[in-house]
Parts: structure tokens; sequence; C-alpha cells
């Protein structure tokens, strides 16, 4: 095993400077830097070579029991063979020459003995010409040369002598022997050669050289790599590892598991991994953090494969780390860089939408500021209208009626304001007023409107304890508010018994406050029914703003779930407390706990003036002050039958708008499911024009609708008749019945029905302004552009043209300057200028000339091209901004038809 | 009232809300309901049916009079944004006579682009609350098979 330490200095991450994987510190010199140099290529590098750490005895085992070990060995042995292949074939080649020279030189022996024989036996030839003997010599002599390397036989004796043939037999003998000896040589050397190849037959030096060769690569490449790499054995035990941990020794290592090894967070992560790899039989990846004590916590990524013998059976498990420590510690940067970015952006536009949400929210609260100052100003007028009246001469029944009619829009105009003052509230603007007011009054008034507009069988009582004192200090409007949200509550979830307030003097609640000790008489007032009840799990959201006790609920019985709310909020306001107990089917109770300063006696000698004005115009009956106890029944039959007789002209104009913040107060919202059958469907539309028809057939009405619940007798005559007011006030404000609408509609018939003219080019508007006038009560004619506008105004007489401006043909200007010019002249002259083909009638009403002036209301879509200034400049009466909505067309008609 | 009943009348009443809290209906559509009455049991259904019809014919006239070769009567497109800008607005269909009014503006700038642009818009538009619409219905008849009432539906 190689512990290898770098002396590279750490540098930013950025740059690349790679750190040692392993700490400095650690770890021997010794271990450091050697030398090897083994091999060609590396001759030059320095290779910080500590050999690998193994398993001596296993891992030439391993090698030939594994497929990658035995491959590398037959490379390795085959470049051998090859090697000594050509080896052998070399001394083949040196042993072929050796052989043909040694026959050479037995031929040349033989030769030689031949021609010693010859020479003997018999002579040679004295040739006869001494040259071609000595030719002949020569040629020899050459031969001989040749053949005996140059060695020459110098033979003193004279030729043809014995002594010369003796002496040439001896130096040839020589010759011979020193070939012979030769020859001996060289068979001496193949010997030896071959002894020594023998000796050279093992490979394993070779080999050696080739795995230091191959070993001396790596190190070149993976000496300075954060890289670890082992094998282990199946049971994932060390059997090889490379670039361990410099202070571990090899006896702590070897034939170790990583958990053996190792302690700390990871280890047995990695070997799990290690364990799954072998199991699965498939190499893989991970990143693994460890967290040791050894070396801190460092992140490598591992790759594991499973290491087979040829029998194909798992024998343990090739691994490789690679330090990412770095990596992952830049990669959980950027990761938490791009995190806080996204939370950055998503703060930012939240910041936008809330930004955004504010300037809506105060858009709608500044469209409600005015809606409610539109809402407030023809109340105000109706109001006032009532007061005057109140100061005319009126008989008891008139001026009671009046009295309630009063009291309930100023309690209107007052629901109108604390619904808009429900933010106040919260924002803790809120003011409240100290006023003086009977309780018991107030108690009657609630009971009273409450009956006024009960469409149940129920029985409403007020019980006021004697002790509660007769003149008490508080915000009376809000006071009033809240009973009046509480009774209405009580009654839509009530179908049969009772519905009831109850007052009664308590000592001081837990709750109260040194301030509020004083001069304070807590006065409890319970609102209770006979009504389905709230089970108890929906009680904790039940003051919730827009919540009701189930969704069921809100289905069945309407209403925005604001109520409920607004009285919790107002009578904490006032320092009280408000809580609700509750069985289901059995019925709830709604208490609320609040204090009053007591008034004193010397405000009582002006109060009944102060009074009058802040509640009610009712002069009180002496006994009503004192009164414990009122029962209100309700008066179904006769509700609608005087309706007209106290119903001025004024009042219509404005009942349209009365609608909207009604709603919100859901005593006055007819309940479709009650058994009266009747249906809200339907603004009712009186059409004041018609005032004395509408007399004249009340008695009948009343007859008529009195179905079968009619309590109007004349024993009850206060109830009934306050009931009746306030009756036609709901009425007034809210639904009818589409018989109340039928009824109306005859009506509308017996008298003079007022002819509408509609000059509308677009389908879908005609419809939709034909069913409004329907609703409404009237029919009318529909011309589709200027010209059979003009047309429909010559031949019949209309009591309104509701004109649209962007029209073909004609436009709706156009149209109308043409009626004007009609109107002023008689004639209709300038029209058939204008090229309309005026068509002729033969009565030929169109040279009369008109008494009134038609009113022509414009329909604008409230572009720049049909702006108000226009219509007016063309002569027309007034606008209605496009959409035409059932209210807007509503008070068009008000304003013309009467 | 059964439970299933129940289950469509809340899914009809969120869906509802939704279609107008994504803008696709505005208080005339509310108003359009309020009309419908015994009277006029499909008074809604008629009058969008009309509309929608009438979206098929404006933006077929729109697209007829933008496609011309040459120069395009501005005009002649103009008038048919102005019928459809009338009609969504009379039903209610918010979000396309928002588109009209934008539209209108590139007519009377003459921005061929954004006309082009602004055409397909509306036709993608008025296809989408179409399929809103009718979705709205299968669900007020679903309502009504299980036995339950259509319930009103405060946008407030």
């Amino acid at each position: 095993m190689v512990c290898e330490m770098e002396t590279d200095q750490i540098e930013e991450m950025d740059v690349e400077g790679l750190s040692s994987m392993w700490p400095e510190d650690v770890g021997t010199q010794a271990d450091n830097q050697f030398n090897v140099g083994d091999s060609d290529t590396l001759k030059e590098v320095d290779i910080a070579e500590k050999h690998t750490m193994a398993d001596l005895t296993r891992l030439p085992e391993l090698m030939n029991t594994t497929d990658q070990g035995s491959s590398q060995l037959t490379n390795l042995v085959r470049q051998w063979e090859y090697m000594q292949d050509h080896a052998v074939r070399l001394l083949r080649e040196e042993l072929k020459i050796l052989t043909r020279q040694r026959e050479e030189a037995e031929a040349k022996e033989l030769k030689i003995i031949e021609e010693h024989n010859f020479e003997s036996q018999e002579p040679e030839n004295v040739p006869v010409l001494d040259e071609t003997s000595h030719l002949f010599r020569r040629f020899r002599q050459k031969k001989r040369d040749e053949l005996v390397d140059r060695e020459r036989v110098v033979i003193d004796e004279e030729f043809d002598t014995v002594a010369y043939w003796k002496q040439k037999a001896l130096s040839l003998e020589k010759m011979l022997e020193a070939s012979t000896e030769r020859e001996r040589r060289l068979i001496e050397k193949l010997n030896e050669s071959l002894k020594t190849m023998e000796s050279h037959s093992a490979p394993v030096e070779e080999l050696t050289q080739n795995l230091k060769r191959a070993e001396g690569f790596l190190h070149f490449i993976l000496q300075n790599a954060p890289i670890v790499m082992g094998h282990q054995d199946k049971d994932l035990r060390y059997l090889f590892i490379y670039n361990k941990f410099p202070s571990l020794r090899e006896q702590d290592i070897l034939g170790k598991t990583d958990v053996e090894i190792f302690h700390g967070g990871g280890v047995k992560e990695s070997e799990d991994f290690k364990r799954e790899v072998l199991e699965k039989g498939k190499a893989s990846k991970r990143e693994i953090t460890f967290e040791t004590e050894l070396f801190g916590s460092k992140t490598f990524l591992i790759y594991v494969e499973p290491v087979y013998n040829k029998a194909k059976e798992k024998i343990g498990i090739n691994y490789m780390g690679m330090e990412v420590t770095d990596q992952v510690r830049k990669r959980e940067k950027m990761a938490k860089l791009r995190e806080d970015n996204a939370v950055r952006k998503a703060m930012e536009s939240e910041l936008t939408k809330t930004i955004h949400i504010t300037e809506e929210t105060m858009r709608a609260k500044q469209m409600l500021a005015t809606m409610s100052h539109e809402i407030r100003s023809p109340l105000s007028g109706v109001v006032g209208m009532a007061e005057i009246l109140s100061t005319t001469k009126l008989d008891k029944e008139q001026r009671q009626l009046l009295n309630v009619m009063i009291s309930s829009g100023d309690l209107v105009l007052q629901l109108i304001n604390d619904i808009l003052d429900l933010s106040k509230v919260e924002s803790g603007v809120m003011k409240l007023e100290a006023t003086k007011f009977r309780p018991r009054e107030v108690v009657k008034h609630v009971l009273q409107t409450a009956a006024a507009s009960l469409k149940k069988d129920l029985t409403l009582e007020g019980n006021i304890a004697d002790e509660v004192p007769i003149l008490v200090v508080g915000d009376v409007l809000r006071i009033r508010q809240i009973l009046t949200n509480l009774i209405s509550n009580a009654i839509k979830f009530t179908h049969r018994g009772k519905v009831g307030i109850k007052l009664q003097v308590i000592s001081q609640p837990s709750f109260a406050n040194e301030e509020q000790k004083e001069t304070s008489v807590w006065i409890c007032c319970d609102v209770y029914d006979t009504g389905i009840g709230i089970p108890e799990n929906a009680l904790p959201c039940l003051f919730k703003k827009y919540m009701q006790a189930s969704a069921d609920h809100a289905r069945k019985y309407g209403g925005t779930g604001l109520g409920l709310a607004i009285c919790k909020q107002l009578v904490e306001l006032m320092g009280g407390q408000l809580t609700v107990t509750s069985q289901v089917n059995a019925g709830s109770t709604f208490t609320f706990i609040l204090p009053y300063k007591v008034a004193t006696s010397d405000d009582h000698s002006d109060d009944q003036d102060e009074f009058s004005d802040m509640v009610d115009h009712h002069q009180p009956e002496p006994d009503d002050t004192t009164e414990g106890y009122f029962q209100f029944k309700p008066l179904l039959g006769s509700i609608y039958s005087n309706g007209g007789s106290v119903t001025g002209n004024n009042f219509l104009p404005h009942k349209a708008m009365l609608t909207t913040p009604l709603k919100l107060t859901n005593g006055f919202v007819s309940d479709p499911s009650s058994n009266t059958g009747q249906s809200e469907t339907v603004q009712v539309e009186n059409g004041g024009y018609m005032d004395e028809s509408r007399q004249n057939c009340c008695p009948e009405s009343a007859h008529q609708y009195g179905n079968g619940n009619g309590r109007c007798s004349s024993k009850e005559s206060e109830s009934c008749s306050s009931s009746q007011a306030s009756s036609e006030m709901e009425s007034e404000l809210t639904v009818s019945s589409p018989r109340e609408e039928e009824k109306t509609e005859t009506e509308v018939k017996e008298t003079s029905q007022p002819k509408i003219l509609l000059v509308e080019d677009n389908k879908i508007n005609i419809m939709v302004a034909k069913s409004m006038m329907k609703q409404l009560g009237y029919t009318m004619d529909i011309a589709n552009n200027g010209v059979e506008a003009i047309n429909a105004v010559k031949d019949s007489s209309y009591d309104l043209v509701l004109m649209d401006v962007c029209m073909p043909v004609m436009d709706g200007l156009k149209a109308t300057r043409l009626i004007r010019s009609y109107e002023e002249s008689g004639n209709w002259e300038a029209a058939i200028e204008a090229g309309v083909d005026i068509k002729t009638s033969e009565n030929d009403q169109a040279c009369v000339p008109p008494t009134n002036r038609l009113p022509i209301v414009a329909m604008t879509a409230n572009t720049l091209a049909e702006s108000s200034e226009e219509c007016y400049a063309n002569g027309m009466d007034s606008f209605i901004s496009k959409p035409v909505t059932l209210q807007k067309l509503k008070q068009c008609l008000q304003q013309y038809l009467q | 009232m059964d439970s299933l009943a129940a289950q469509l009348q809340m899914q009809y009443r969120n869906y509802i809300l939704s279609l107008y809290q994504q803008g696709f209906l505005d208080d005339q559509f509310t108003e359009l309901k309020s009309l419908q009455d015994d009277g006029s049991p499909d008074f809604v259904a008629e009058v969008l049916s009309l509309f929608f019809d009438d979206c098929v014919k404006l933006v077929g006239n729109m697209a007829r009079a933008l496609d011309q070769t040459g120069t395009v009567d501005f005009s002649q497109v103009g008038a048919s944004v102005h019928q459809l800008k009338d009609s969504s607005s009379s039903v209610g269909a918010k979000r396309v006579k928002g588109l009209c009014i934008t539209f209108k503006e590139l007519c009377e700038a003459k921005n061929y682009e954004g006309c082009v642009r602004c055409l397909q818009q509306v036709d993608i538009e008025y296809k989408t609350l179409k399929a809103k619409l009718l979705d709205m219905f299968m669900f007020e008849k679903q309502i009504v098979q299980a036995g339950g009432i259509i319930p009103q539906v405060d946008i407030n």
C-alpha cells in the first residue's frame, strides 16, 4: 500500500489546486519519495513510490483465480513466450552455421585424405606444361585457402620428395587437429549455451520486470490522485489496498473489514454498500461522506465492482474511492446559493403580491367608501322625509308605522356605517359613543323589527328583569346592531318555538378592568332560541369572519357569516364578552355581558328629547318605559296589504340601493327554505307612479295573501301595524314573492303601461335588457338602429327611449339629434334630409308636434368615443354605462317614468 | 338533501367562485343569473349560446378582415371588436371584454401585429370560457339530477 504525501500548498478550491487527500502531518517521511526509474518511459520521472501493500500469499492466488488476474498473466506469458521463441530461433541459426562449418571441415578432411591417397598411390601426373601444372596448383591452393581460413601450409622441403610429403602430412594432421579442437569447442559452447538457455527459461524475472513497469505506470499516473483502491474478499476483508491512510500499517488493514478499521459516520454505509454490490453482482457508484476520528469529514465517490473467479463465483470486490469533499462542498454551496436565490425571489414576488393586494384593498376600500356614501345619502333622504312626515297630522296608527319606519331607516343607516366600520374596529380606530338609552325600548324595537320580517311561525319575546335600570349610558346603536344581528341569526336557524331576549343585571364579571368597576352596571343579555343548535365542534369558528357552523349550513341558510364576527368585535370593543352555549336540535343561547353607566337622575329631565332623537321617534306610552315583557307573533298574511299607503314616491329611487348592504345583515334576507314558499328572486318594483291603483287593490291582496297564517287580528293591532310597516319596508328593500310580482304586473296592465323603446343592435344586449325589463315589470319595443328608432318614434309615442350610442346604419347620437330636431320643428325633414326613409303613416301623426320632450337615455360603453358630454351635446337626457344592470335600469326608469 | 347533491353543490360553488377569481366572469354574469327565474329557466343558457354564436361569427369576421392582402380595413375589424366587446360586457365575460378593449386600441393604432395577436388570444379566451361554462351547466344538470337545487353563489 502506498501512502503518498503531497507537498503542494493548499489553495483555493476554485483554482483547482488540490490539497492532498490525506492530511499532511500524518505519516513518516520515510515513506515518501522513492526513486524507481525502472522503466524506459519513466526514467526521468520521480515516482513517489511506496509499494503497494498486498497480501502476497493471497495475491498470486487471486491472480490465478480471477479472470482479470489471469488475463494479465496470459499477456505476460505470451510476451515471454514470444521472446523465448526469438531467442531459440537465433540459437538455431547459430547452430546451423556451426553445423555447416563442421560439415565443410569434414569434407575438407576427407578431401585431404583422398588427396593424400591420390598423391601417395598414384602420384600426381607431372604436368606436361609447367605452366598448367602451376596453374592447377595455384587453383588448388586457392581452394584450400578458402576452406581452411587462409591457413597456409608452409613446407620447406622440396616438392615431391619423401620429406616433403611427410612434412605435408604432418602439417595437415596438425590442421585437422586444430579443426577438430575448434569443433569440439564449438560443441562445448553450444552445450553451454543450451544450458544457459535452460537456466533462463523461468519467466519470473521478466514477469517481475514487466509487473514493475506496469506498476511504475500506475504510480506515475496515480501518485498525486486522491484515490484509494482496494480489493476485498467476499467477507469484505482487505486483501489489497492502495493509498491507504498514512498512519495505518499493513497489519492494521489487511485481512480486516472497514468496520474493524474505521469508526464513525459513513463506515457502516460504505460497508453496506459494498455488501449490496457483492450481493447484486452489479458494479455501482455511490457518494458517501465519512465522519471518522481518523481523517475527519471526507466525502468519497466510491466505485465498487464485484470480482468473479473463473467459475463465475463471486470472490470479492474491487473498490475505488475518489475523494470529492471539495466538490461536494462546492456543490452544496451552490445549491445553498441557488436555494437562497429562490427564497429571495419568492420573497420578492410575495412582496410584490402583498403590495398588489394592499393596493387592491385600498381601491376596494375607496370603492366601499364611495358606495357607502351613495347609499347613505339617499337613505338619509328617506329618513329625513319620514321625519318631516312625522311632524304632520297623523292618526295614531300612521304615527306608529312612521316611527318604526324611521327607526328602521336609522338602523339601516347605522348598519351600513357599522359594516364599513368593521375595518375600523379591527384597526382600532372605531370610537364608541356614549348616549343615554332605555334598554327596554331597544329590546322592544329590535323584536318589533324582527317580527315584521318574520315569515315563520315563531314567537318573539323580550324579558327584562326589574332591576335593569330604566335609563343607561352606552353606545345604543352598536348594542342595537348586536341585538339585531343575534336575533336575526336566531330566527334564521329556528323553525318553530320561540326566540327571545332576556336582560338581567349581574355582578361584576371577572374580566372587568379597574375603570369599568367604578360606575358600571353589568347587564347580561341572553338571546335564546329553540332552533337547530350548533354542534360543539363548530363553536370555536363561530365568531370567525365568513365562517358558519358548517358548509352545509352556509348553503342552506345563506348569509355572509359576518354577523357574529361583527357582534363579537363590537362587544369586545365595548369591554364586554360574547359567549355562546348550544345544544344540537334544542337551541342556542348567545350571551353578551356589557358594562353600562347608569344615567344619573339629573340627566333624566332632559332625556326625553335626546332620547327621541337618538333611538326612536315613537312617543312612548307611559308603561313602555317600565314594561318588562313583550311578545310578538308573526303576521304572515297582511304584510303586503297596506304598503302603498305609507310609501311615498320619494321612497322609490332609493330602495334599490338598499339591497346591497342588507345582504350583510342576515335577518333581512328572506330564507328560501322557509315554509312560506317565497323565493328571493325578484326585486320588488312597486312603481310609485301607480300608487292609487295599488291602494285600490290592497284590501283585496290582503285578503288574497292571508294564506292561513294571518294573525292580523284587531286585538294585536299594535304589533300588527308595526309589523306591517316594517314588512313593507322589508319588502321594499329586499324581496317579494313571484306572486307579488304578478300582482304588480297585473296592476301595471290595468293602468297605462309606459311605452319604452330600446334601440340596440346587439342581440345579446337586447335579450338581457328585455329580461331585466320583464323583471321590473315592463315590456318594451326594440329598434335595431337609429333609422328604425326614428321610425318607431314617429309611429308611436314613447315614454322613454334607451339608446345605444354605437350602432350600424345610424348611430344613437345622430338619431337623437334627428328626434330632437323633430320635437322642435314638428316635422321630420331633418331626418329625411339625412337619408332616413320615413314611412308616412295614414293618420300622419308625424306632422303633429309633440308636446313633451321625449326622455332619451344613452347607453354608453364608457369609451372616449362615447363620452357623456357628447351624449348631452346631442340631446340626450342622461346615460347608463354599459353593461346595463338591473339596478341601473331601475334607477333610470324610476327617474323618467314618474 | 342527500350527500351527493350536497357535495355537488359544494363543488359547484367552488367552481363558480374559481371562475370569478380567475377573472373569467364578473358581476354582470351574476346579474345575468339573477335574471333567470321560473319564467325563463334557460335564460342564461340562451344568452350564452347567443353570445358564443356571436363570438364565432365576429372572430371569423375579424380574421377575414385581418387576412386581407394589401391594406387592412381596421375600421371593419374595429366594428367587430366593438360588437364583441358589447356582447362580452353584457354577459360578464370579463377576460374577453378586457381583451376586446386592448384589441380596440390596437385597431385604432392600426397595429397589425398586435391585432393578429389579440385575435388569437380572443379566440383562445372565448373557447376557454365556453368550455368552462359548459362544465358549469353540466354541474347544474348533475345537481338537479341528484335532487338538489342549484345554489346561489354569493361571489362577495
